[in-house]
């Protein structure tokens, strides 16, 4: 069943198409990468899943509600919840209270207000921190943590939502090879939990990580299907994956 | 390692109480002048806080709070005159609920859109508002015109009349420290984590699924009524109330009260007040650099200042508190509290 559905979606921006009728389908518990060379797209049809961006035309809908037009908050309520390209976390915050600031978010003011949650989430926390290797290091400043630590943190506070989707914008940027490949382990059980679109631009993680690739080029849907079938697409080869 | 965090909350704990036993034992001690001088500075205090609230913790400039510090002066002043009501328990709540919607009102203006309103917009619009109701305040007879509202009758506690001078003081030195634990906890909250996330990452914390313009019109409208709530005491401490309390002036003085002291930091709001307010009138009478000097200040006195401001902020943007304070301490830390709980429940078990 499908849980993302994009239908047609374009993206101008004036004379410029970012996005020319796009179509692409996630499944459920589908691991689903994004890719293509710089300026294909990648970007803006997150920012457009994102709701950081309103499509110029065509609809885009998660588990059959539309939400093409909703703002980033109503999206994330929705289901949908992301991790940026650039690094979002709260630098000046502990990373417990990083990771309790995601856990909390469906809370009323009224609970926020009295701190009623704080105890019930405290296990979540911990488990949260645990499973992404950063329990030990929860006490200190998320800014102080290693670039890779950050984007774990990130993806975790993303996931502490129960999203039905999470986009990964380039999760593994700027890590070491060590880091990458326990991103790659510390993503598969995520597959229990919830569907992931990934746009990353390390070829070989994503080969490992995904089921399913959709390949953009100058806004356009190049090829979209299993990553044996995609990487085999003479057209794919000829405009992303030559060397591949 | 040391445990950094928890010396400066200990720092600012001693502050905060060094601060209020000084408060509590001082009147008794001074001149009525003196007393009246610092009931004021407790009642601007109240404003600063406000604004601190609002900019320090919430991450928006408003340029406006003197609009519901006055407005609500005005309508306390108002309510006694026309109804002849000087209690305290029933002008002050008038205040409060008058600061509350105007608020509120200023919210939905300003703050409660579809998208997260910029930085400038939120300054501009709360300035504009400001401004607009000092010139209405100026030009409408009703309110008394240019002159405002004088000769205001004494605050109440049934039939016991509350005089300027020490009774006073202690009273607004009262409802500081009631709206300032009020305040200290908020800040320290779930809720007052969420602002720390607004303020550090606003849009991470959109995506988070948090509606920030809520969050923000929650703490403008709350910091509506701390202001309302200053505007009355000032008004009936001063048997006054003008158009001045309302403008773009008081605002832009609260803005400074904050920057020098401290922003996000509570105390610091309080501290910026009493020392600008104490070197406003101490400064130009200053004779111990001879009389040169003595009538530079007399007349020079706001260029030192302005240039002291501009120090402060180029070279110390967290004011006199962030000598003693860093700024990761503003934060609420639930993950330390729960570290000193695993170990009291470590040692217990």
């Amino acid at each position: 069943m499908s849980l993302l559905d994009v239908r047609a979606v374009s993206k101008n921006y004036g004379t410029l198409t970012a996005l020319s009728s796009v179509d692409m389908v996630v499944a459920t518990r589908e691991f689903h990468g994004l890719i293509g060379p710089n300026g294909s797209g990648k970007s803006t049809m997150l920012k457009c899943l994102a709701g950081a961006e309103i499509p110029s035309a065509g609809r885009i809908h998660l588990a059959g509600r539309d939400i093409t037009t909703l703002s980033p908050q109503e999206r994330s309520r929705a289901g949908l919840s992301l991790k940026f390209q650039i690094t979002s976390i709260f630098p000046e915050l502990a990373v417990y209270d990083n990771m309790l600031i995601a856990l909390q978010a469906r809370q009323s003011i009224a609970g926020l207000l009295r701190s009623s949650s704080r105890d019930v989430l405290h296990a979540k926390v911990t488990d949260s921190l645990d499973r992404f290797l950063l329990r030990d290091r929860q006490y200190d400043m998320a800014g102080e943590l290693s670039h890779g630590q950050q984007q774990w943190l990130e993806i975790a506070m993303a996931l502490a939502l129960e999203p039905r989707l999470l986009l990964l914008d380039e999760p593994t940027a700027g890590m070491s090879p060590q880091e990458r490949r326990a991103t790659g382990k510390l993503l598969q059980p995520v597959r229990q939990q919830c569907s992931l679109l990934i746009v990353e631009h390390d070829l070989d993680f994503i080969k490992d990580i995904c089921d399913f690739l959709t390949v953009l080029d100058q806004g356009q849907v190049v090829a979209s299907g299993p990553v044996t079938e995609v990487q085999n697409d003479a057209r794919v080869k000829e405009v992303y994956l030559a060397n591949v | 390692m040391p445990d950094v965090r928890r010396t400066t909350i200990s720092v600012l704990t001693a502050i905060e109480l060094a601060l209020l036993a000084l408060a509590l034992a001082l009147p008794p001690f001074l001149e009525n002048f003196w007393v009246l001088f610092i009931t004021k500075i407790f009642i601007l205090s109240l404003l600063a806080i406000s604004f601190d609230l609002v900019w320090g913790y919430a991450g928006m400039m408003s340029f406006g709070q003197a609009l519901f510090f006055g407005a609500s002066g005005y309508v306390a002043a108002l309510l006694s005159q026309k109804t002849g009501i000087s209690s305290v328990f029933v002008l002050l709540p008038a205040a409060a609920l008058a600061g509350l919607l105007l608020a509120l009102l200023i919210a939905v203006l300003v703050i409660l859109g579809k998208r997260t309103p910029s930085l400038a917009f939120v300054a501009l619009g709360t300035m504009t508002g400001s401004y607009v109701i000092e010139r209405l305040a100026r030009g409408w007879s009703y309110v008394g015109g240019q002159n405002g509202i004088s000769s205001l009758a004494r605050l109440t506690v049934g039939d016991f009349e509350i005089e300027e001078g020490i009774l006073f003081c202690y009273m607004a030195l009262g409802v500081l420290v009631v709206i300032y634990l009020l305040c200290r906890w908020l800040v320290r909250s779930q809720f007052g984590l969420v602002l720390a996330g607004v303020r550090q990452h606003e849009g991470r914390i959109a995506f988070l699924g948090y509606n920030v313009q809520t969050f923000k019109a929650v703490i403008f409208s709350f910091a509506g009524v701390i202001a309302g709530i200053s505007g009355a005491l000032f008004a009936f401490h001063e048997g006054f109330v003008g158009p001045g309390q309302l403008g773009p002036v008081l605002s832009t003085q609260v803005v400074l009260y904050v920057l020098f002291g401290g922003v996000g930091t509570l105390v610091g709001a309080i501290i910026g007040v009493a020392v600008l307010e104490l070197m406003n009138f101490l400064t130009p009478q200053v004779e111990f650099f001879g009389p040169v000097v003595k009538k530079f200040l007399e007349t020079g006195w706001p260029i030192l200042l302005g240039v002291l401001l501009l120090v402060t902020v180029l070279f110390r943007p967290t004011g006199l508190m962030g000598f003693v304070m860093r700024d990761r301490s503003r934060s609420p830390l639930f993950g330390k509290k729960e570290a000193a709980g695993d170990a009291a429940s470590a040692e217990r078990s």
